[in-house]
This record gives C-alpha cells, sequence and structure tokens, in this order.
C-alpha cells in the first residue's frame, strides 16, 4: 500500500501515513495469530501431511511439531542471523554513547543500544526452541560461519550517523521485519511482534535527531545530509540481492516464512522514504528518483550489488572491526562467566 | 542548598554514567550489557534531575547541558571514585559496588527517610536461569521513550505516574527555576527529597546488582578472586572522599564489610586517602572523560540538538 506524498510539514502526519500502518499490520498479525490456532487442520495424517496443512491453513508451527529439517536449518540461519545482526547493531550506534551532544540525547541512545541487547536475547531465544543453544549460534559467528547484517559494516562518522541509521536502517528493519509478524514459524513470529513495536520507536527517534540537524546550524545540515548520502544506498543493499539473484527466497515463500520479495520491499521502503526526507528537507542522493504515475511508486536508482557482495565477503570499511570488537570482548569475558559458573556450582553442592 | 554540593552529588552521577557506557557492546554476557546500560541510564538520569536543580539553586540560568558540557574540569565536583578508568570487570563492580554503598545512604537521607529503611540488600545468593546464564535484570522499558514522547507531541506516550512530580525538572526545555520549585523555602527541600526518593529505589539494586558480583567474583575461580581482591585493594583509598560528608564511614561499612566477608575477601587497611574531587583538584583522568563527553557539543555552540 502506497502512502500518498503529502505536502505537509507535519511530523505527525507522515507517521500518520506510514509506520503506524505498519504498527497496524503488526497488530493485525497479533490477532491472525491468535485466529490460527482455532483453524482446523485435523483431516491430515502423517507427520508431513500435518506440516503442509499447517502451512496451507496459515496456521503457526511450534517447536514440538514435526517439520522438515530443511526448514528447521533456514530458520535456524535466518533468526540467527537476525539476533547477530541486533548483537553486533550496537556498536556502530553505541560509538556515539560518550559524544551524545545533550544528556537527553546520551539517554535515548543508551536505551536504544540498550533494547538492542534485548532484541538479541528474545532472538536467540527463539533459535533455541529449534534445538540449537546461544552458545553454539555465538561460536558460529565469532568463527565468521554466520552472518550478520552487512549494514553494520559501515562506519558512523558524525553524530546525525545515529539519526541516519534511526530513520533509514531501522525503517528498512522494519519493513522487512513487519511481515516477518506472520512467519509460519510461531517463536519467531512471536517475538517479531515485540520487537517490530519497539523497532518503531527507534525509526521515530532517528527522523527526530535528523529533523533537529536539518533545522539547525548550516553545519548541522550538512552533517544531515552527508549522513543521508552516505547511508541511503547502504540501506537498500539491506533487502538483499534483487529478486532475480536472491537464493533463497522461494523456498521461503512456499514455506510462509517469507510474504514479500526483495525488490516489492525494497519498493515499499523508497515510496516510504521520498515523502519523509521532504519533510526532513534533506535530498535523498538518486538524481534518477522520480514518480511513476504508471507504477504508482517511484522508479529509483539500485543499489551497487557488487559492493554489497564484497561488503558480504567481508570487505566492508568495518567487517574486520566489528568482529574483532566482538571477540575480544567475548575473550576478556571468559573469566567472568567462568567465576559466575564456578560459584553457582559450589552453591549447589552447599544446598 | 549549597549549589556545590548539589554538583557534587550530580556530577557523581553523571560521571559514573559515562564510565559504565563504555561497557557497551563489550560485556562479559549479553545480559551484563542489559544490565550495565540500565545502571548507567539510572545515573544519567538522576544525574539529570540534580544539574537542572543546580543550576536553578545557581541562578546563573545554567540548565543541564550547560553544566555537563560547559564546565572545565576543575569546575566538576565528582569524587574521584567514579572517573578512575573502567579497569577489568572486577574494578567496575568494585567501583560500583563502593559508590551504591554510598548513594543509597545518601540518598535516603536526603529524602528524609531513616537509615533502616535502606532496601534490604542482598536477597539471597545470585540467581541462574536453567540454561545456567545469570538471570537478566528487569530491563528499562522508559528511560528514552519518556524523551522520545515528549519530544513529539503528536504521539504522547503513556503517563509516568511515578515520575510525575519530577517531570517538569526533567526536560531541558523546561522553564528554570519557576514555580514553586525555587530555592528558597521549603520547596527546595522537598524538590530534593523527591529526586533522591527516585534514585534511592534505582542505588538499593546497583548495591545488590554490584554486591551480586563481588560476591560470585570473590568467591568464583582463583583468577576471579585474585583479581577482585586486586580491585578492591586500588580503590580502597579513593572510598574515603566518600565518607567525609553526609554519609559517616561507619555506615558505608556496614554495608561494604558483609559484602567482603561473603565474597571471602580481605577487608584492606585504611591508610592513604586521597581526595580533592569536591573542591575540583581531580586525577589526570577526568580531563579526558570530559574531552571525549563534550566535543560535539563545544564543537557548536549555541546549536540545538
Amino acid at each position: 500500500m502506497l502512502a500518498k506524498p503529502s505536502e505537509s510539514c507535519n511530523t505527525v502526519e507522515v507517521y500518520g501515513n506510514d509506520i503506524p500502518g505498519l504498527l497496524g499490520e503488526v497488530e493485525a498479525a497479533e490477532t491472525a495469530l491468535r485466529e490460527a490456532a482455532a483453524r482446523d487442520t485435523e483431516a491430515a495424517h502423517g507427520e508431513a501431511a500435518y506440516f503442509d496443512a499447517v502451512i496451507k491453513a496459515d496456521q503457526k508451527i511450534e517447536p514440538r511439531d514435526w517439520m522438515p529439517d530443511s526448514y528447521r536449518k533456514t530458520l535456524i540461519r535466518q533468526i540467527a542471523q537476525h539476533a547477530h545482526s541486533e548483537i553486533i547493531g550496537m556498536q556502530p550506534e553505541g560509538n556515539w554513547i560518550s559524544r551524545a551532544p545533550t544528556l537527553k540525547r546520551k539517554a535515548i541512545l543508551l536505551a536504544k543500544v540498550q533494547d538492542e541487547a534485548g532484541h538479541g536475547l528474545y532472538l536467540y531465544a527463539a533459535a533455541e526452541t529449534l534445538g540449537v543453544s546461544r552458545d553454539e549460534l555465538v561460536e558460529l559467528l565469532l568463527a565468521g560461519r554466520q552472518k550478520y547484517s552487512s549494514i553494520f559494516n559501515y562506519p558512523t562518522l558524525t553524530w546525525a550517523d545515529v539519526g541516519a541509521i534511526g530513520w533509514l536502517v531501522d525503517g528498512a528493519a522494519i519493513v522487512n521485519q513487519v511481515p516477518l509478524c506472520r512467519c509460519s514459524y510461531g517463536p519467531y513470529a512471536r517475538a517479531m511482534i515485540r520487537i517490530c513495536k519497539e523497532e518503531s520507536f527507534h525509526q521515530r527517534q532517528g527522523f527526530e535527531i535528523l529533523h533537529t540537524l536539518s533545522h539547525g546550524t548550516e553545519a548541522q545540515r550538512a552533517m544531515a545530509q552527508g549522513a543521508v548520502d552516505r547511508w541511503w544506498y547502504p540501506s537498500l543493499a539491506m533487502f538483499g540481492p534483487p529478486d532475480a539473484d536472491s537464493t533463497h527466497s522461494a523456498q521461503s515463500m512456499a514455506w510462509k516464512i517469507k510474504r514479500f520479495s526483495n525488490d516489492e520491499l525494497r519498493q515499499r521502503f523508497v515510496d516510504m522514504c521520498v515523502q519523509q526526507a521532504g519533510v526532513l528537507g534533506l535530498t535523498l542522493p538518486d538524481p534518477d528518483l522520480r514518480w511513476n504515475e504508471e507504477r504508482q511508486a517511484y522508479d529509483y536508482t539500485q543499489p551497487d550489488y557488487d559492493e554489497l557482495m564484497r561488503v558480504i565477503k567481508g570487505d566492508g570499511p568495518c567487517n574486520r572491526q566489528r568482529m574483532a570488537h566482538r571477540r575480544r570482548s567475548h575473550d576478556e569475558g571468559a573469566w567472568v562467566r567462568e567465576a559466575a559458573a564456578a560459584y553457582a556450582k559450589k552453591r549447589a553442592a552447599d544446598a | 542548598m549549597n549549589v556545590d554540593r548539589l554538583l557534587g552529588f550530580g556530577d557523581d552521577a553523571l560521571v559514573a554514567a559515562q564510565r559504565l557506557a563504555e561497557w557497551h557492546a563489550s560485556s562479559p554476557e549479553m545480559e551484563e550489557d542489559i544490565a550495565l546500560a540500565n545502571i548507567a541510564l539510572d545515573q544519567l538520569g538522576a544525574a539529570r534531575l540534580l544539574l537542572t536543580y543546580a543550576g536553578e539553586v545557581e541562578g546563573r540560568g545554567r540548565d543541564e547541558d550547560a553544566l555537563a558540557f560547559l564546565r572545565d574540569d576543575r569546575e566538576f565536583r565528582n569524587c574521584l571514585l567514579v572517573e578512575l578508568p573502567n579497569g577489568d570487570f572486577a574494578t567496575t563492580m568494585a567501583k560500583l559496588l563502593f559508590l551504591s554503598a554510598y548513594q543509597l545512604p545518601l540518598y535516603t537521607k536526603l529524602a528524609g527517610l531513616s537509615g533502616h529503611e535502606n532496601a534490604g540488600r542482598l536477597a539471597g545468593p545470585p540467581h541462574r536461569d536453567d540454561a545456567g546464564r545469570l538471570a537478566g535484570p528487569p530491563r528499562r522499558e522508559d528511560a528514552g521513550r519518556e524523551d522520545a514522547s515528549r519530544a513529539d507531541a503528536g504521539s504522547a506516550g503513556p503517563p509516568h505516574p511515578e515520575d510525575a512530580g519530577l517531570a517538569d525538572s526533567a526536560g531541558p526545555a523546561g522553564p528554570a527555576g519557576g514555580g514553586d520549585a525555587g530555592p528558597a523555602g521549603s520547596g527546595e527541600g522537598e524538590r530534593l527529597a523527591a529526586i533522591a526518593a527516585k534514585a534511592r529505589k534505582e542505588s538499593a539494586y546497583h548495591l545488590d546488582h554490584s554486591a551480586q558480583w563481588t560476591i560470585r567474583l570473590g568467591d568464583g575461580t582463583e583468577e576471579s578472586h585474585r583479581r577482585m581482591q586486586d580491585a578492591v585493594d586500588a580503590l580502597w583509598p579513593y572510598t574515603h572522599e566518600l565518607t567525609s560528608g553526609e554519609v559517616s564511614r561507619d555506615e558505608w561499612l556496614s554495608i561494604v564489610e558483609p559484602v567482603l566477608a561473603e565474597a571471602t575477601l580481605d577487608r584492606p587497611a585504611d591508610g592513604w586517602a586521597p581526595g580533592g574531587g569536591r573542591s575540583g583538584v581531580h586525577t589526570e583522568h577526568l580531563s579526558y572523560l570530559l574531552g571525549e563527553m563534550q566535543v560535539l557539543h563545544r564543537a557548536h555552540p549555541g546549536a540545538r540538538w
């Protein structure tokens, strides 16, 4: 559903047109979740037939249910990647906590980074319902055998980057994640419902940072425009490769893990951002961006997918730095985790 | 109320928040990332209320940001303990234990409550969930939100009844020194008491959290015991500065000594007692901390953020 371009400079109205619209979808997914539980799948006999019937009836697969191995593996890969993204994603934004320009901004940013740690924990817990432990997943991340979102391999060079991440990166995450609230795997769908509600705060906070900067001094305005220029294309790339090249998409759609294609979601995001950029008084760095009356959507320049592949493979500006930080924190915390385990063991022995 | 004294309370909280926030994405466990951010947010929240109030009492039109970002290190009134580097996790926990064992009785007094109302410390041994992980702390759901919803008039967030009495003083945009919250008369005591009553509940949690870690690490492995003892020994001299004012040494020791005993740690001997923070003579560390904290704000004089 496309939001109509708005002439208004009222941020409330802008949100009235899109983010709450998306949040309405989160609510609807929550209702559907309850309704699905009541739907009849009794007719199906045998494990595989039951699984197919549940998917067909838009019911939820739960941890106790039989599921194809490849369904389980796909979900573990996707949920783990999502969890890792939350944990690694704390670094680029956390980079500005110590230098936030006011105490209020410092508090908001600190709370946001804390939320991300919380999202990581919900998601690891959802993955654990599939029979893999958080510790195993963390090891896979540290060994470079599981990925996190490539967006976090870009640096946060100015305060405005914190705003741009909130507006664009969290905005893209919401567009991506709202359909996941209807994912066929129950624990993932439920985690996404909760996370989407919190992400909408983050998106709004980011927008508000940029709005303040773009209406501030010349230097602040330049800072805001510079950040949008740097984050626009990496944000478009967050939706993944174009549909023609997307390896996991078809099966995930059939399983109702995924509901829309990469390109559909990317288009939705572009259409949402264009009018918000207008309200911000900032320019999106795409000379070919224009409304297409026939398609009822904006034409836009695709991100550089070769760059996306390079960053995914490890050669983004901050891949090495992010992983080194994660490994260092993990290694330096080992003695603390060992001590906590030793203490718990002693107390258990006393009991 | 003496402005320097208020600044001392506020600066302790602000500098402690700045140090604790350095742990983001670096803690030994993911649960601890959440806990330390939570505690940093509490300290920051208290700092904002205290500095806003200090600015009003001072009467020179300085708000929380002017006080946080535009004073030099010689004008800060925090104790030396909070500005010391984080060190390892044991050092951070010892700093937090010593600080909260001071802040809890301090806020209790400022709130006009009696000492035995200090929230019961150490409710049993630390608990772990089934997976053997340390159970996480309650997550702070309101910190940034409250500000965000306030900043966006179109979407009024849910009211926070507990904070209602403080809401006017929390925002930097509020009128300075207006209404009955001014420095003169009985309003002063009430205002500080309200801030302290809120902060006191948070301090009780900080004390509990740091005490539990001190015990786990002290009575954990050989390495953790050594690290925890080293941290306690290194920081002990700086605790004398905490107990030279509102909180007596005996009061403070009555909280700290049982924790050290349960943690199988030696209580260090008293001796060297560095001080000077309350009169603006700090360690070498504070200027660097402020240099980082203030850099952006100072680079854009007069800008709104």
